[in-house]
């Protein structure tokens, strides 16, 4: 009984529907406005389970409106106001109000507080259904990006009358990249309901792509073929072995590039994660190398820096654009003094106990968990991406490069490099190497020690909130960030070697790398034991990392 | 000079011993068992709050039984052998009447036999695995029927997914529920080589390589669903990822159990638009008691952006339905407590009525979100009715033939109804 | 008494005394403990509580654990930051022996497998729970547990030389490495869940006071025991030669020492004391989960001892039982803010209390402790490397 209903409601306006397309067989633009006008008027009022139908009749309109209402509606942007149901694109503004325009006429209806406005629903299954309407619509679009995904968006969902589409627009279309998509989706139709020979042209043309369809329309055709010849009892004619072999051997092409592909992408994401530890740990790295001091606070500082994040996003809402370039330098400095602060309140009172700055560092990391508690709140802050962090960078269609990883990786590559010319090139770099390779001596040539450590802390703190930053774009910004990636610190700075910059990078890199290949082996779990334990070893072969310090002070 | 100095330490400490003595018992004493400290404080600590709401709304009626409430908070600090300790602490030192309290099942399990010893009263608030029922123990979230199955029917008939991704934590939780799962959709004519199963450590942090599978996986030419068990901390990192490898809610769904308002409020949401949770409670549900419940947390917290979560209802159904049962029985009195509770109704923040059933489960309905932008959801499906919470799920071997019910004649919360016997009661 | 400290026969005495002294003081706060828990009735003035007993006997656990670590630490120079592991493995003995106890009175009602195993639907015990329903095994593992970790570990560690820095992080790798194993259902150990529900131990109801009262005893008298043993070792010969090594362990090497044996040495033994705490742990608190393996645990456990007084064994007991106690006064009175208290008493007692508390008591006390410490103030190895070997005035370790 309750089916039969719900077949009726979603029967019923599809009825609607169909009268009302009946006479858009003469488009004329006046005439299809005055439907989308008439259309639209139903927006409001529709209920979620008859919008599919309603969006298929605004999309059969043809009107130049509809792709911008759709991407409107499926932006979540699309709204009415609530006297007199006028439908309008509306967003949000710096004062919290909604700068509010009338969708068809582009006419701009000023501010408005939320409540005048409501929103218009949408959930996936109509989004799905509105790109599907879209990339009709766009194959004939100016923009080649916009053709291009619509083309996707075709090969992925298929009918037949984009492809009837296709077969035309082919031969008119100018870009490149645009015309070889649609080759592969017209060779993909052809291999599904094509003759053999047919089939076996499609093959040929479709024998590098590495679009998932191919490869799902492959296997399929080959998986029907033999269920054919089971059924069949019978041998195989000439042709559908040709058929069969060809598609083995399509299959095991794309599949091999496609592995080629894994190992390039597992490498991305292994030394995407090193650069993070390399991030976290090069900070450490120093002080540990120049005080001989083990920060437990270390953790505290990246966490400082992510909250510094936070409080620059917030401070200047309008440009979160750039919040992440102004919250580096912040980060460095907020860190860096709270290091420096450390350094002068508390670990300069304990100079040759380093044990006892480990119990120290540990309660004031509690302390600085406790305070960013208590200023903030327990709950996660919420940082946002900026536009040109957020996607990725499509090689092809089996291999990406997400961009926050992509800059990621290059900006700890830059601190890295930065980090060395400061140890390498100035003359704070060189009194810093001085005081870690022999403190007496550096002192005895008039080099202020304890001015030298209380800079390094810094440094290594400020450098550990700049990391926070980053790890402000990957992960939950709370209390607790710091301990998340404090072991893994340290775990990087005794394998590469205490106080070895190089080491620490191939450290990092290493680590990170040999993580993301045990990981789609063994799980995510096991890969973190096998990793740790395969360290542990490997202290024991070289007890002084990968690199040991070299000189008076090594032993 | 150094003696002085443990004269003044030692003072203190036998200062602090003094205070120990028990203040007056004209008030009924609430104690509150939820970490505020360590890495469950993100999720526990507006728990806490919520019950210090509670409480004091009902003090604003006049209290319970013409005595006023008295919280007593503790912090467990996300230490699980510490919950033991501290609710032996709520219960034989302060000596409190009831216990709000819980979030994680281990923490849960720490208590569990401190409550049975000294015959408590805990009510906790959290979706859960089930398999576990005890006397002393109401619990107001969520089973594995009330959320997974639901869930998954709606993937299924609804969205029209065969392939199935069940990704989690690696604790038992995910464990017990992507077993049910398996089993159910096993039942439904899944293949194996449909579904993937993967399992993360706590608090995982990078997604890349996982998610890239669930893309591959995705990407075989049937509608695939992700069913999340992902918990807590790992989450949003989980999502980030999604969003940035352009895995869109319309190509692979991902439906998640233990995201909700508040997970997403540290959070931007705009990649993840369409994204779904299973839950018996919404903040964007628009009814006259959840508006005021609403209004009455922002005020009492003093934030307009604080957000309201499903583990927050299950507190406040908690709470109105101790407070109904004192009020019943006309005393604090733990077992006359429990007998009361059983058959209690307390309307649900979302319309409709919960009953506290006789296994120590509410009724309650299933509701199915879409994350819209401003981190709330949409509810895109509902169960027509209430759901009894399944203390046993029927789905798994071990539990099929046993039933829970603490009402005579069989006061048992795990009676095997195959050999009528009642195993692991201490009672 | 300065008489007595003339002649090595009163210096034998008096060493005597402050062993006597500390064990005496255990004993008889328990025993007050105990007559005050039994004679007096609740509400007495005199009564200690049930809730005082189950809290105390957790931290005497903890102040046994903490006399492990600082036989290491503070007589042999090894910051080992993984000593939650052996607790933990001694823990799990215990709990995989309490599991076997409840028989069929699990939520299951299977008579041979513990609930989480029918749970997981497997359908016989893995090998490594053979013989755990028996008594000596239990006891057994508590020790070969512990002690085979620390003896395999130990062996490779400190055979190449590592040490300082790097051995602390390694024992934190290790600890963490198990946390993450002991995660996994698939070890066979519960998950994440633990070991929990248990009934009873040696026939005893683990619900009743008086198992509590019995399990307090014993912990006490444990603590006693180790104590002895502790500072037998650390005044014996072989204690010596491990304190040599902590303070020079170079020179220690080239008069002739195998001074790796000795640290192996010394590390299994504190790794059994470890385990045995560990073991005892487990019935008081009703469960062992991996969080025990959590390596910010096994920090804590070095503040203690840090705090109380590290190089002095009396002073790692006061101070894991104050740290604990202040741990839950400050979780109770203020549950808001008693990180900001706990984190201060760690700062302000590593830079105004060098020595611990053990260095703040009378000078008699110190006298003896200096006894025990054969007059050297402890120091850390590593470091004590480090000032040596930028002292180019000390041949013995110039290259």
């Amino acid at each position: 009984m309750r089916l039969l209903s719900k077949l009726l409601s979603t029967l019923l306006p599809i009825f609607a529907v169909c009268l009302l397309s009946f006479g858009s067989f003469a488009n004329t633009p006046t005439e299809s406005q005055d439907q989308l006008t008439e259309l639209m008027t139903q927006l409001p009022t529709t209920k979620l389970k008859q919008m599919p139908a309603l969006i298929t009749a605004i999309a059969e309109t043809k009107a130049p409106e509809v792709r911008s209402i759709f991407t409107t509606l499926m932006n979540g942007d699309l709204y009415y106001v609530k006297s007199g149901k006028t439908i309008v694109k509306a967003q949000k503004n710096l004062s919290k109000n909604y700068d509010v325009s009338n969708i068809l006429t582009g006419e701009s209806l000023g501010e408005m507080k939320k409540n005048k406005i409501k929103k218009i629903r949408t959930n996936n299954a109509l989004r799905g259904k509105m790109r599907g309407l879209l990339a009709q619509i766009d194959l004939t679009d100016a923009n080649e990006d916009i053709r291009l995904q619509a083309v996707k968006q075709l090969l992925d969902k298929p009918n037949t009358a984009s492809i009837t589409a296709l077969a035309t627009l082919v031969n008119t279309e100018k870009d490149e990249d645009v015309k070889e998509l649609m080759h592969v989706a017209l060779s993909v139709n052809s291999l599904k309901t094509g003759m053999i020979t047919e089939q076996l042209g499609a093959i040929e043309n479709l024998k590098g792509s590495l679009e998932p369809s191919v490869r799902n329309m492959m296997i399929k055709k080959l998986d029907d073929l033999t269920q054919q010849l089971a059924q069949q009892g019978t041998v195989k004619t000439a042709d559908q072995a040709a058929l069969a072999k060809a598609l083995t051997l399509a299959i095991d092409k794309i599949d091999e590039r496609r592995n080629i592909f894994e190992i390039i992408e597992n490498l991305f994401f292994g030394l995407s994660l090193g650069s993070v530890f390399l991030l976290a740990a090069i900070g450490l790295t120093i002080t540990f190398g120049v005080m001989g001091v083990i920060n437990m606070a270390h953790g505290e500082m990246m966490m400082l820096g992510a909250y510094t994040t936070y409080v620059i996003q917030q401070a200047f809402p309008g440009l979160i654009e750039y919040s992440l370039l102004m919250a580096i330098p912040a980060a460095f400095l907020v860190s860096g003094l709270v290091g420096v602060l450390i350094e002068r309140g508390v670990i300069r009172h304990l100079k040759g106990r380093p044990l006892e700055t480990l119990l120290a560092t540990f309660g004031i990391s509690l302390i600085l968990q406790q305070l960013v508690r208590t200023i903030f709140s327990p709950l996660n802050r919420q940082v946002s991406s900026p536009e040109w962090m957020s996607g990725s960078l499509e090689i092809n269609p089996v291999f990406a490069l997400t961009y926050n990883r992509l800059y990621i990786i290059i900006f700890s590559l830059m601190v890295f490099f930065a980090l060395m010319l400061i140890l390498k090139k100035t003359s704070l770099g060189l009194h810093v190497r001085a005081v870690s390779q022999d403190r007496d001596m550096a002192r005895a040539l008039s080099i202020k020690s304890n001015w030298v450590d209380a800079i390094t802390f810094g440094l290594g703190s400020g450098i550990a909130g700049v990391a926070g930053v980053v790890l402000s774009q990957l992960t939950n910004v709370g209390p607790n960030l710091g301990q998340a990636y404090i072991i893994d610190s340290f775990l990087v700075v005794v394998f590469g070697g205490v106080g070895n910059l190089w080491g620490t990078l191939v450290a990092a890199m290493s680590l990170g790398t040999i993580n993301k290949f045990l990981e789609p082996l063994t799980g995510s779990v096991l890969a973190n034991i096998i990793v740790l334990v395969g360290l542990v070893l490997f202290i024991q072969k070289r007890p002084k990392g990968l690199f040991p310090q070299k000189g008076r002070s090594a032993d | 000079m150094k003696f002085k100095k443990l004269l003044i330490a030692s003072s203190i400490v036998a200062s602090s011993l003094i205070t120990n003595i028990a203040s007056a018992a004209d008030t009924i004493k609430v104690g509150v068992l939820h970490s505020l400290s360590g890495t469950m404080a993100i999720s526990e600590t507006t728990l806490k709050d919520t019950v210090l709401m509670m409480i004091e709304e009902q003090n604003a009626k006049g209290g319970l039984l013409g005595k006023k409430l008295e919280p007593v908070v503790v912090d467990p600090a996300s230490n699980w052998p510490l919950f033991a300790e501290k609710t032996r602490e709520l219960l034989a030192k302060e000596k409190v009447d009831v216990i709000f309290g819980c979030w994680t099942s281990v923490s849960r399990k720490s208590a569990l036999p401190v409550l049975e010893e000294l015959n408590g009263l805990l009510f906790y608030p959290v979706q859960y695995e089930g398999e576990e029922s005890s006397k002393n123990v109401f619990y107001t979230g969520a089973a594995p029927n009330q959320q997974a199955i639901p869930a998954v029917d709606y993937l299924m008939n609804d969205i029209g997914a065969t392939r199935w991704v069940l990704a989690g934590t690696d604790y038992v939780y995910p464990r017990t529920t992507n077993k049910v799962l398996k089993a159910y959709l096993k039942a439904k004519g899944v293949k194996d080589e449909d579904i993937m199963i993967n399992y993360t450590p706590f608090g995982h942090s990078d997604w890349q390589g996982i998610v890239a599978e669930i893309k591959k996986f995705g990407s075989a030419g049937k509608k695939t669903a992700v069913v999340s068990t992902v918990n807590g901390d790992a989450n949003i990192p989980f999502y980030k990822e999604l969003g940035n490898q352009g895995i869109s809610a319309e190509d692979i769904p991902v439906i998640a159990f233990s995201v909700g308002e508040e997970e997403l409020s540290g959070f931007d949401t705009k990649p993840l638009v369409g994204h779904l949770a299973a839950w018996n409670y919404f903040q964007s549900v628009e009814t006259e008691e959840n508006e005021e419940f609403i209004a009455n947390w922002k005020k009492f917290i003093g934030d307009d952006k604080r957000v309201t979560n499903d583990p927050m209802e299950a507190t406040y159904i908690g709470f109105k339905m101790w407070a109904k049962a004192v009020e019943k029985v006309g005393t604090t009195d733990v077992n006359a407590v429990e007998q009361a509770l059983i058959g209690v109704a307390v309307p649900n923040l979302t319309g409709g009525i919960a009953v506290m059933n006789a296994n120590h489960h509410l009724s309650k309905p299933v509701l199915i979100g879409e994350i819209q932008e401003d981190g709330q959801f949409e509810v895109v499906w509902e169960t027509a009715d209430t759901v009894i919470g399944d203390a046993w799920s029927d789905f798994l071997e071990s539990s099929k033939n046993l039933i829970s019910d603490w009402t005579a004649p069989v006061s048992c919360g795990n009676f095997d109804v195959k050999t009528a016997k009642c195993s692991g009661q201490n009672f | 008494m300065s008489t007595f400290i003339q002649s090595p026969f009163g210096q034998k005495i008096q060493k005597l005394s402050s062993l006597h002294f500390v064990i005496g003081c255990l004993l008889i706060s328990t025993l007050y403990a105990t007559v005050c828990n039994l004679a007096f009735t609740e509400g007495s003035f005199l009564h200690v509580s049930d809730y005082t007993i189950s809290l105390f006997g957790k931290y005497l656990c903890y102040a046994l654990l903490a006399l492990a670590v600082d036989l290491v630490w503070g007589y042999c120079g090894i910051l080992s930051l993984g000593h939650g592991a052996f607790f933990a493995l001694g823990g799990y003995a215990m709990g995989m022996y309490l599991m076997r106890q409840i028989g069929d009175r699990g939520v299951y009602g299977n008579p041979d497998l513990p609930d989480f195993m029918v749970f997981l639907n497997w359908s016989e015990m893995p090998w490594y729970w053979a013989g755990s329903d028996n008594i000596l095994w239990m006891v057994a593992m508590v020790f070969i547990g512990p002690g085979l970790l620390a003896y395999v570990f130990g062996n490779l560690a400190f055979r190449s030389r590592v040490s300082g820095v790097y051995l602390s992080i390694m024992t934190q790798a290790v600890t963490y490495a198990l946390m993450l194993a002991f995660f996994r259902n698939e070890m066979g150990f519960g998950g994440n869940n633990g070991l929990t529900d248990f009934k009873e131990i040696f026939g005893l109801s683990l619900q009743n006071p008086s198992t509590k009262l019995v399990l307090f005893v014993a912990t006490s008298v444990a603590l006693c025991i180790g104590y002895i043993i502790s500072h037998y070792i650390v005044s014996s010969k072989m204690g010596r030669v491990v304190t040599a090594i902590r303070d020079a362990e170079s020179r220690t090497r080239f008069v002739g020492f195998k001074t790796e044996h000795y640290k192996v040495w010394i590390f299994v033994v504190s790794a059994m004391l470890a385990g045995v705490a560990g073991a005892l742990y487990v019935p008081q608190v009703g469960i062992i989960n991996p969080g025990e393996f959590s390596p910010l645990n096994s920090i804590e456990m070095v503040i203690w001892v840090a705090i109380g007084g590290r190089g002095t064994l009396y002073g790692a007991i006061i101070g894991a039982v104050l740290v604990s106690y202040a741990k839950t006064r400050f979780t109770a009175i203020m549950p808001e803010a008693w990180l900001f208290a706990l984190g201060g008493l760690f700062v302000l007692s590593t830079l105004l209390l060098p020595k611990g508390i053990a260095g703040m008591l009378p000078a008699s006390w110190a006298k003896g402790s200096e006894k025990e410490n054969d007059g050297i103030e402890p120091s850390d190895n590593y470091e004590n490397k480090r000032s040596e070997s930028n002292n180019i005035s000390n041949p013995a370790e110039a290259k």
